[in-house]
């Protein structure tokens, strides 16, 4: 059995007033990829910030272990964190027009990196960037490495976070949401690019989105979160073959619709009726209020995340038949 | 003034199409006057030097440019005049009381004027577009390139200082802030939809930009106001420290000029009518800051 | 595009952009001139003593006076573009030298002042902007508060009690040590000495400006998220702040320092009278006394043209902070 690149264990995030992130735990292996997939607002997004310590002001981690390449990230001092971003674990942000330096060229931008962990001059920075940005499939490289920003469109920015991200050769990349701010037909390109980089450069990544045909067409394996908990870990085909949690099997019929798999790509994952329930719900299951399949049970405490088969695991007490064990922790 | 006419005519009639003003603001206001002590100071020392402006005829009655004890007496010596005197004798207390009536008065007006005229022009600029705006932006150029002071000193010189031409030179010369400010507003007002709305149900413009589009402008006007009743009490300031003010009246920046011939001495003369003037410019300060937060919550810049 | 070339478009737009302010701000002042009571021949005629109607219609004749408004402007664009602005009774000597020969002193205040402005303002703001919210912030807000709440000239008076007369560090009036025949670094440390008060006290309200709006607009970059990104690269914080936001949030404090300059200007005249500076400050205050219309014009257009020229410098500054000003 192989070990996993990282594993995020009972990981839970609080603001001030509200907790957003319950006990989350999942792993990532080297090479694969993992979906990390749910709803907006229900706390993927904060999980992968978290994972890199960039949690917006206010956010903390509460409790929980972030075991990345041997460091436990959670603990982890500033300094080790510093050498650990950018270079073995790097993040490529949703909205590519502002997670650019407006005011710098990009080239400069890749090229910091790899000054940064590698300690390279200035001049074979500018090569290694110029090879990246062929890599990642902007023309003309050498002249555009001097443009800034503004010259490049949604998908050709995108292009250049991916440059940057994987400039040092990380071990896990962690995309949030990698293509939900560009245009469908960008979408795949994106997409089929990080995979191909994924499999040349030998690196995992843990991708934050909700779309499920993005996770159908590029996962390996699944996480869904609903309200700040994981509610159903597999690998992909199990997981659309049968899934397991109620929540998921709302999504997968609400997305396949009539006409089966080949429309999933465009839909969201809000089309289950109902609305999301906060994520600082307490008592009982977080889905029960909208679960058609909820007993009394479920609004007593919430269910743990139990195996049903080696590899899917589920935390319901209905599906996975554990009405009467007592929930933990 | 057309605005005004249409605000009249209109008030009986149809109400506006849409309100997106929040409906709690007064809630809101009462909660941040709780929640934002440094509003509440400043407010609490904006409504003091207010009272005392207002009651400086029954504190202090009489003028206040009379002599009344001996000259140069320093604050504490005779608690007839806690404050002591000026080079001639005269009531530093009393001074800065009735000099407090005419600080605001000329900021209050002079403010005044120059959002009115600032509103004119910004309303009209933003509303219309083209080559109004053309025309009226280049104007609020000119006058925003010429330095303010020096262009009140001129005005003021030309007509002869009161405090009523010092209120007016202040507020033309101040108009262009509120302008652009304005201007900005309506052109991002101006596409919105229940301006929209309000175009395609037949309004008048002059109707639109008085019931739909200005509301919705105001909230970042009236923050500006206590900026320019603080700018305009500091102008004021200035121009009768330099002996262009009102000749006939006590000012807080007279006194200062007056006092200043005896600076190497008796320093508290200079000292107190400006500590007058810094506490009622930073409460404005403070109240504008205040209302900004209370009124555009999420406002990065100034 | 090359840094150069940038800049020669921004100046050519920006040259561009300023002439019809220039020609207007032309406009005001033969306007504001026209509304003095009196015109040259009443103050002619005043200095004679006397004078009869005709000797008063020939001077008005010769002076233009006679002509239609129209006229009379075009004349006075004519003499501007020539330089001439007249003639100074008061002084004896035609404005534009009388204006020229304060000029520098006016504009090594203005100088002094703007970057004294500028960088204690914007180091004050990014110290506030880096302790967001904790005292050392809460502290400095309450002093830039003050700063921005007291009038300039109040603080330069408050200053020659304190440094002048308290402590005798530094002297309080003129911009040099007269009667002495100072060269080379003692020449320069005699003028700096001179120039440390007034430029503090001129820029005490714009250092408050420039430290309100550089926190305000750093915590803005802060939240942005191409510092999540910069941060996600591994950077120092130092690195951080110093590469990536303090050029960010320059861009809004260029900006107001441009809208400043002329409020900077008309301080002046003020500081100016507090310190005895010999500048065009004072100039137009001494004009205003003398009722000399024509100085006290010329001032007002010599400094407004300052001010356009000004700003074409921190357009050329802004251009270069943000490479996409092109776009616009």
């Amino acid at each position: 059995m192989m070990y996993p690149l990282l594993r995020v264990e009972d990981l839970t995030i609080g603001f001030p007033a509200a907790t957003v992130v319950h006990e989350v735990s999942f792993e990532v292996f080297p090479g694969e990829t993992m979906a990390l997939v749910g709803e907006s607002g229900c706390g993927k997004s904060i999980t992968a910030f978290a994972l890199m310590r960039l949690l917006p002001p206010g956010a903390r981690i509460l409790r929980g272990e972030v075991m990345f390449d041997g460091i436990n990230l959670v603990t982890a001092a500033p300094r080790t964190l510093r050498d650990v971003r950018g270079r073995t674990l790097s993040l490529i942000l949703q909205e590519p027009m502002t997670s650019l330096n407006p005011v710098l060229p990009i080239g400069m931008q890749i090229a910091e990196v790899m000054r940064r962990h590698e300690g390279i001059g200035k001049a074979a920075a500018r090569r290694r960037s110029v090879e990246l940005l062929e890599l990642v499939g902007v023309t003309d490289a050498q002249r555009r490495y001097d443009d800034f920003p503004h010259h490049f469109s949604g998908g050709m920015r995108q292009r250049v976070m991916i440059a940057m991200a994987v400039a040092c050769n990380p071990k896990l990349l962690i995309a949030d949401e990698p293509t939900t701010a560009l245009d469908v037909t960008i979408q795949a390109q994106v997409l089929d690019l990080l995979d191909s980089l994924r499999r040349q450069l030998g690196m995992a990544v843990l991708l934050i989105t909700h779309d499920l045909g993005v996770v159908a067409q590029w996962a390996d394996r699944v996480t869904v979160m609903y309200a700040g908990r994981v509610v159903e870990q597999a690998p992909v085909r199990p997981f659309f073959a049968s899934p397991r949690h109620p929540y998921a099997r709302g999504l997968l019929d609400a997305s396949v619709g009539h006409d089966g798999e080949a429309h999933y790509t465009t839909r969201r994952l809000n089309e289950i009726p109902g609305s999301v329930a906060s994520a600082a719900f307490e008592h009982g299951c977080p889905f029960a209020p909208r679960c058609p399949v909820r007993i009394d049970a479920c609004r007593l405490s919430s269910p743990p995340l139990v195996a049903l088969v080696p590899e899917h695991r589920v935390a319901c007490i209905v599906t996975a038949g554990t009405e009467h064990v007592p929930a933990v922790g | 003034m057309p605005l005004e006419g249409a605000l009249d005519r209109s008030a009986d009639a149809a109400p506006p199409i849409a309100r997106p003003l929040a409906r709690g603001r007064s809630g809101r206001l009462l909660r941040a006057c709780v929640t934002n002590p440094a509003f509440l100071v400043g407010l609490m020392i904006l409504l003091t030097v207010v009272a005392v402006a207002l009651l400086a005829p029954w504190l202090y009655p009489g003028d206040p440019q009379d002599m009344v004890a001996v000259p140069a007496m320093w604050p504490g010596e005779d608690w007839e005049h806690p404050l002591g005197t000026d080079s001639l004798g005269r009531d530093v207390a009393a001074g800065l009381a009735h000099g407090a009536r005419v600080s605001l008065l000329v900021g209050l007006s002079a403010a005044a004027i120059g959002l009115t005229i600032g509103t004119v022009v910004g309303a009209s600029a933003g509303y219309f577009g083209g080559v109004v705006d053309n025309a009226l932006s280049r104007l609020t150029e000119v006058f925003q390139t010429v330095p303010t002071f020096l262009l009140v000193i001129v005005i003021v010189a030309i007509v002869q200082p009161a405090a009523s031409t010092i209120a007016l030179a202040i507020g033309v010369a101040a108009w262009p802030t509120v302008a652009r400010l304005v201007r900005a507003q309506f052109r991002s007002l101006r596409e919105a939809d229940f301006v929209m709305a309000a175009r395609s149900l037949g309004y008048s413009s002059p109707r639109i930009i008085a019931m739909e589009v200005l509301p919705n402008a105001l909230p970042p006007v009236i923050v500006t106001t206590s900026v320019m009743v603080a700018n305009a009490i500091l102008t004021e300031a200035g121009l009768s420290f330099l002996a262009m003010g009102d000749p006939n009246l006590v000012s807080w920046g007279s006194m200062i000029g007056d006092g200043r011939s005896l600076l190497r001495t008796e320093w508290f003369l200079t000292a107190l009518p400006g500590a007058a003037i810094a506490l009622t410019v930073l409460s404005l300060n403070l109240v504008g800051d205040g209302l900004n937060d209370i009124l555009n919550p999420r406002s990065g810049l100034a | 595009m090359t840094v150069l070339g940038r800049a020669g478009r921004t100046l050519r737009r920006t040259a561009w952009q300023a002439l019809p302010t220039t020609i207007g701000i032309i406009v005001l002042c033969f306007f504001l001139l026209k509304m003095v009571p009196g015109d040259a021949a009443d103050v002619i005629a005043a200095e004679a003593g006397s004078a009869t109607a005709e000797t008063m219609a020939a001077l008005r004749a010769r002076f233009g006076l006679d002509q239609p408004l129209l006229t009379q402007l075009l004349s006075y664009l004519d003499n501007l573009v020539h330089l001439r602005l007249g003639y100074s009774a008061r002084f004896n000597m035609p404005v534009s030298d009388l204006i020229l020969a304060r000029l520098p002193n006016t504009l090594l205040l203005m100088l002094a002042a703007m970057i004294m402005a500028l960088v204690v303002g914007i180091l004050a703001g990014w110290v506030m902007a880096i302790f967001a919210n904790r005292w050392p912030d809460r502290l400095l807000q309450v002093v830039v508060l003050i700063f921005y709440s007291t009038p300039g000239f109040w603080i330069g008076l408050m200053a020659i009690v304190l440094f002048s007369v308290k402590l005798g560090w530094l002297p309080a009036n003129g911009n040099m040590t007269l009667g002495t025949d100072l060269t080379g670094f003692a020449l320069l440390a005699d003028r700096a000495q001179y120039l440390v008060l007034p430029s503090l006290a001129l820029a005490s309200f714009f250092i408050a400006v420039y430290a309100r709006l550089t926190r305000a607009s750093m915590l803005e970059v802060q939240r942005q998220d191409f510092m999540r990104t910069a941060a996600a690269k591994g950077l120092h914080p130092v690195t951080m702040q110093l590469h990536h936001a303090l050029r960010n949030a320059l861009i809004p404090v260029t900006t107001m320092a441009g809208l400043h300059l002329g409020n900077l200007l008309g301080g002046a005249v003020v500081i100016e009278t507090v310190y005895g500076w010999p500048g065009m400050g004072r100039l137009a205050l001494e004009a205003v006394t003398g009722r000399d219309f024509n100085v006290l014009l010329g001032v007002l257009l010599f400094s407004s043209l300052l001010v356009i020229l000004a700003n074409v410098a921190i357009d050329l500054l802004h251009a270069w902070l943000d490479p996409r000003i092109e776009v616009q």
